[in-house]
């Protein structure tokens, strides 16, 4: 299909004189838009899911736009950190809406994330011959903690103080290395301006050049195997005679224009959030980050963000630490190995029985829970629900090469259907 | 493929390939320069160390406690890590081996602390306990309740600390409790004294006047 494409676009090229064909003798621009949009066919059945790549891919570079700015009035050190945010707040002509789009943007980031990966469980999208593709993803997912973890660190706030410092500890748990892989990480015998000095650098330029790269990545894999759909129906194995998919409609302007609409929705609900309730009820912005970095005083209860507590709830939910630690590590690392665990015919849920239906839904609600549990206080009731849930969220995991083949499992249909 | 090559080269005239030679040269070149880009790294990987100043603002530290009456906490820091320091009385002390069998590590076996405070109440002198005030678990900075039987904590509370973090609990020699996610007890820095009043924290060869 690429070879088609390029004879095309370099006839289409050759029969235009002027600065048009000038340019494509020389940068392949036409071969590229026909080849990656206009002649990139999609199938024609995607739905709500199908919203959250290009919406993914908008959040970036939004997150990269008002992370310029702020870097413009942001002073990194442990003695101005937090005076300067400070002053982008209440000084810098909207400060406020640049910093407020940022943070409001890293929680949007996660939310959209956690649906694009839930889209790929609902319809098995990492299933063969997307493999590669689900693990661009993963790792764009882990790059994508690591970046919101050092921008959390950056205002220099009480609660940013002592996240890091959990989190660095976490690296203490490796047998041997541990205590020196943690002061190495710091830069001193605890988290001091030489650690927040390192994670700026890491954040505004080290892990946006990884994540656009890996970004890079997973379309150009995306584009090599095509879009599943929510029938999990290979669409290229029905073509017409000029050998364009049947099931295939171009991505442009067919699913360009849907992505706009789905944009649009989406900006309206950012709006909201960042203009009437941008901390989110102590959800997006934490009370105990409006208080300078404090190394004598741990905030009363410490959680990480929203998006970190399935994980942080599974950590505190053992009684001890390297089990704890490795657990997490285990919880966060499972999805890296989804299309080998799954051994089902079918990608779609809409042909899945209801033994995968079952343990997708508790997978969905321990996920939920253990993302509230997290929240709260480490004691009693909650640390006994954590080690409830974390138990259906493992079983997901290690128990799918059993249960998905036992799966009693429906027909597939040999094209997409219209029925959801 | 090297067949195919050698005999177009005989054809051509041109000089033959030896692939042996040639694999040999690639592989060498290619060795070689993975060294020298393992070596290039370390500078890089070198300078997230502690730097010359840091270690130098890690040197010992002097503190006076002529002032600090039983019961009561001072927390000088060491290297950014805040010490605790607690004036223990008789009381405190005998209580301390009754609750043995409630801890994970009473003896100190896995816990890490210099030889002289690997004992029962974790120090130098009985009165005065001195560790380094972090949270083994994942190192927030555990709150003193020294009461016995404190409201927050139960009637079975026999004085001690707890972290606001993950709920990690010790007593009052820094040892963790069972049911904690802390696996071993608070850590105890090297220190020394120097007459009855002055603690040195970071250097253990000073005096041993009072040792247990």
């Amino acid at each position: 299909m690429a070879h088609d494409a390029m004879a095309k676009a370099a006839n289409g090229a050759a029969g235009k004189a002027g600065l048009w064909a000038w340019i494509n003798q020389r940068l392949p621009v036409e071969l590229f838009w026909r080849s990656q949009l206009t002649e990139y066919y999609a199938p024609k059945n995607f739905n709500f899911w199908y919203f959250f790549g290009s919406l993914a891919l908008l959040v970036l570079v939004m997150q990269l736009f008002s992370g310029i700015f702020l870097a413009m009035f942001y002073k990194v050190g442990a003695d101005t950190s937090f005076d300067s945010v400070e002053f982008i707040m209440r000084e810098v002509s909207f400060g406020w809406l640049i910093l407020y789009m940022q943070s409001v943007g890293a929680s949007a980031f996660f939310l959209v994330v956690y649906l694009h990966m839930y889209r790929a469980l609902l319809y098995g999208s990492y299933k063969s011959p997307r493999e590669l593709l689900w693990l661009f993803g993963m790792i764009i997912y882990l790059a994508l903690m690591a970046e919101a973890f050092m921008g959390y660190v950056l205002p220099w706030g009480n609660m940013s103080f002592w996240a890091a410092t959990v989190i660095i500890n976490l690296f203490g748990t490796i047998p041997g290395i541990g205590p020196g892989l943690v002061e190495w990480i710091r830069g001193d015998y605890g988290i001091a301006d030489s650690t927040l000095n390192r994670f700026f650098s890491l954040h505004v330029v080290a892990l946006p050049l990884v994540l656009l790269l890996l970004v890079a990545l997973h379309l150009v894999a995306l584009h090599e195997v095509g879009s599943n759909n929510p029938d999990g129906v290979e669409i290229k194995n029905k073509k017409d005679a000029r050998g364009i998919p049947l099931d295939g409609i171009p991505f442009h302007p067919y699913y360009t224009v849907k992505d706009i609409v789905g944009v649009c929705v989406f900006l309206t609900l950012m709006g909201l959030v960042v203009f009437f309730d941008p901390t989110f009820g102590n959800l997006f912005l934490e009370k105990a980050n409006f208080e300078p970095a404090n190394p004598l005083s741990t905030p009363a209860e410490i959680s990480p963000s929203w998006y970190f507590t399935p994980y942080y709830a599974i950590l505190r939910a053992v009684p001890n630490k390297g089990m704890g630690a490795l657990l997490m590590l285990i919880a966060v690392t499972s999805f890296f190995f989804l299309p080998w665990l799954d051994r089902s015919p079918v990608k779609s849920i809409r042909y899945r029985g209801w033994i995968f239906k079952s343990f997708l839904g508790l997978f969905t609600i321990s996920f939920l829970a253990l993302m509230y549990l997290g929240m709260q206080p480490a004691q009693g009731i909650y640390i006994t629900l954590s080690r409830l849930f974390a138990v259906p969220y493992f079983a997901f995991f290690g128990l799918m090469p059993f249960y998905s083949r036992l799966d009693p499992v429906k027909p597939v249909p040999e094209r997409v259907t219209f029925h959801g | 493929m090297s067949e195919v090559g050698g005999l177009v080269d005989k054809l051509s005239g041109e000089p033959e390939i030896d692939p042996g030679r040639r694999k040999f040269l690639t592989a060498a070149t290619s060795v070689t320069a993975a060294v020298g880009a393992v070596l290039a790294a370390v500078p890089f990987a070198e300078s997230w160390m502690p730097s010359e100043r840091a270690r130098a603002l890690g040197a010992p530290v002097e503190v006076d406690l002529a002032k600090l009456q039983v019961g009561q906490m001072i927390t000088p820091t060491w290297r950014l890590q805040p010490i605790y320091i607690v004036r223990r009385d008789p009381a405190m002390v005998d209580a301390l081996p009754k609750h043995d069998g409630e801890l994970k590590d009473p003896k100190s076996e896995d816990s890490i602390q210099p030889p002289y405070a690997r004992n029962e109440m974790r120090s130098r002198r009985s009165d005065l306990l001195v560790m380094i005030g972090i949270c083994t678990h994942l190192g927030c900075l555990p709150k003193l309740f020294a009461d016995v039987g404190d409201p927050t904590l139960g009637a079975d509370w026999p004085g001690g600390f707890r972290c606001p973090c993950h709920g990690s609990r010790f007593d009052l020699a820094g040892r963790v409790f069972k049911g904690s996610p802390a696996s071993t007890n608070l850590v105890v820095p090297p220190y020394s004294f120097r007459g009855e009043n002055t603690l040195i924290i970071g250097v253990d060869n000073g005096s041993t006047k009072g040792a247990a």
